[in-house]
């Protein structure tokens, strides 16, 4: 379509299999096309940010590969497997990949630990005490271990957002999506999520994320998506998609912003 | 939110795009193979309901036909003569059930939403509105419908009060309708209560008053919510408003009673069962039907 620039991860990583393809990935919602032929490429150990206007799709285009919505065509590889593919089996697909919704999306009738241990326990068949254990070492890395037994409604938002990665890294996914995890959060907490998401990308984590914040995505991007009305209109490194955008409706939309 | 990002002309031109593309675009082979598989597998799901469906009547209808009392059961309940000669009796007493029903079943829900609000009322002046709404709900729910149906149709009629009516009919609704709002009543009260405090809390933000948070915001979820039980408590109702048969009312199964009199056929209240399924499917398909249509259930928000 209008880009054709080929995903460049950063750090000279060789262009072995990539862990994520999207390819002529296209959605609608009635007659609405919320996603138009979008193509994206994820090797092992990147971190894309989507950036684009509000409803230009960027949430869409998550739950798509984590199979919450039904493509109307296209095909989305994880790991080498088709997983649009009606044959696949969607739960396993989900349990691999891990998502942060935007609005958080915790079971309110669980305590904060049992949000965390609901799925290895019910889905990886952990052992309580062994799924506890991790779930506590986790809430300890997003710094909420003492709320383990407080119940989602009584976090604050920014609080109910760590809860939320923490349920999501708990099983150790192949690839995390995370949906403008940082919209609720103060600056101070903005940085230590982003803290977070540095050292989890060092171990190698895999991750696609969508966010607002320019400053966010200069930091952690290997590449920068930007969406706007359906389409990646543009992608590549951080330093050349919001440091000397090709395409004027980026500028406009980077310039908007500073504005 | 951070300040700046407008959806402004260029989201209305991805928007025209969006519809041009909308009208150009076929499948790709892939996704036309994805779509045959997908429809494969649904018409084998639906051959495997039909064919086990066929299997499980065939053999019940078998085991039934090929009984030993069979011929005599036959008789007594599926006399074909017999259906059609009390049809038309059965029918004219539905009639009184289906009026009944209308008559009951707006009252019902009336009464019972006025009481789940008062139960709900919060504050202390409210506190004689609350007690009188759960001392109701606790005697008409503990008190079995017959016995309601007893006191009231033959005592309240006995007492000749002055400008008080004294038809059997009318005191029998009465005694519905007092049962079944304090049932429906908790329904109505845990819908009330299932929706989340920060959606009164966004309410009342906006400047709305607390009356006006229950009228816009609080009943219509939950009123969606609590359809589906409502519905079951409707259903039982038309079946309920068989009971008034005994204070003597000429009811579908009344109607029904009385033809199986002569001859000691039953076939009469296979017919007036037949007849109260035909009102009560259709009504259930029907309030499911529109509220998938609505998105009534589980329609979460934004991702
Ligand atoms: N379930 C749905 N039914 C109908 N339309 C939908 C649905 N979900 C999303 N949309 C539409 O799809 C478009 C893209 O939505 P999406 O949530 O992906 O945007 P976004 O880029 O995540 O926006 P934001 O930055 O505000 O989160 C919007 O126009 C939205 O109205
Ligand atoms: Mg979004």
């Amino acid at each position: 379509m209008t880009s054709e620039s080929a995903t460049t991860p950063t750090g000279g990583a060789a262009p072995d299999a990539p862990l994520l393809t999207v390819r002529g990935l296209r959605k609608s919602f009635g007659e609405h096309v919320v996603l138009h032929d979008v193509d994206l490429e994820v090797q092992p150990g990147e971190c894309v940010v989507l950036i684009g206007a509000s409803g230009s799709g960027k949430s869409t285009l998550l739950r798509c590969v984590n199979l919450l919505e039904q493509v109307d065509d296209g095909v989305i590889t994880l790991g080498g497997l088709d997983i649009t593919d009606p044959r696949v089996d969607a739960d396993e697909v989900r349990s691999r990949t891990g998502i942060v919704f935007q609005a958080y999306n915790l079971f309110p009738h669980l305590s904060v630990l049992d949000n965390v241990t609901l799925a290895p326990r019910r889905v990886h068949r952990v052992a309580r005490a062994e799924a506890e254990r991790r779930a506590m070492a986790m809430l300890d890395r997003v710094g909420l271990a003492e709320k383990a037994r407080a119940r989602p409604d009584d976090l604050s938002g920014g609080q109910q957002q760590r809860v939320a990665i923490a349920r999501a890294m708990v099983n150790s996914p192949q690839l995390l999506l995370l949906d403008e995890v940082t919209s609720a959060l103060d600056p101070e907490l903005v940085g230590e999520v982003l803290d977070l998401l540095r050292d989890l990308r060092a171990e190698g984590m895999t991750m696609i994320l969508s966010t607002h914040e320019m400053g966010f995505a200069r930091n952690v991007a290997d590449t920068v998506c930007f969406l706007d009305g359906g389409r990646i209109l543009e992608q590549g490194a951080p330093a050349e998609v919001l440091g000397a955008p090709r395409e004027p409706r980026t500028r406009q939309f980077l310039s908007r912003l500073v504005s | 939110m951070p300040a700046g990002p407008v959806p402004g002309p260029a989201a209305v031109v991805g928007g025209e795009a969006a519809q041009q593309d909308a009208a150009s675009w076929s499948p790709s082979t892939v996704e036309v193979e994805r779509r045959a598989y997908r429809r494969s597998r649904a018409t084998r799901s639906a051959a495997v309901s039909a064919v086990s469906t066929v299997v499980v009547l065939g053999v019940l209808a078998w085991l039934v036909t090929h009984s030993e009392g069979w011929p005599r059961v036959q008789e007594t309940f599926f006399s074909w003569d017999k259906a059609v000669s009390s049809f038309p009796a059965v029918l004219k007493g539905l009639w009184l059930n289906i009026r009944l029903m209308i008559v009951c079943g707006i009252s019902i829900l009336v009464l019972g939403l006025t009481l789940a609000i008062m139960r709900t009322l919060r504050g202390p002046i409210f506190f004689p509105l609350r007690l009188i709404a759960t001392v109701y709900v606790d005697l008409f729910r503990g008190l079995p419908l017959l016995l309601l149906l007893l006191l009231l149709g033959l005592g309240v009629p006995a007492l000749r009060l002055p400008n008080v009516p004294t038809e059997l009919v009318f005191w029998g609704a009465v005694a519905i309708v007092l049962s079944y709002s304090a049932y429906v009543a908790e329904v109505f009260r845990a819908g009330i209560e299932s929706v989340h405090p920060s959606q009164r809390a966004a309410s009342r933000a906006l400047g709305l008053s607390n009356g006006q948070t229950l009228r816009h915001v609080v009943l219509p979820q939950a009123v969606r919510r609590v359809t589906p039980p409502l519905m079951n408590d409707f259903v039982s109702l038309q079946k309920d408003s068989g009971l008034i048969a005994v204070l003597g009312a000429t009811d579908a199964i009344r109607a029904a009673q009385i033809e199986t009199a002569s001859d000691f056929n039953y076939t009469p209240y296979v017919v007036a069962g037949v007849l109260f399924l035909c009102l009560t499917i259709p009504m259930a398909r029907l309030t499911d039907h529109v509220a998938r249509k609505q998105g009534w259930h589980g329609a979460g928000g934004a991702l």
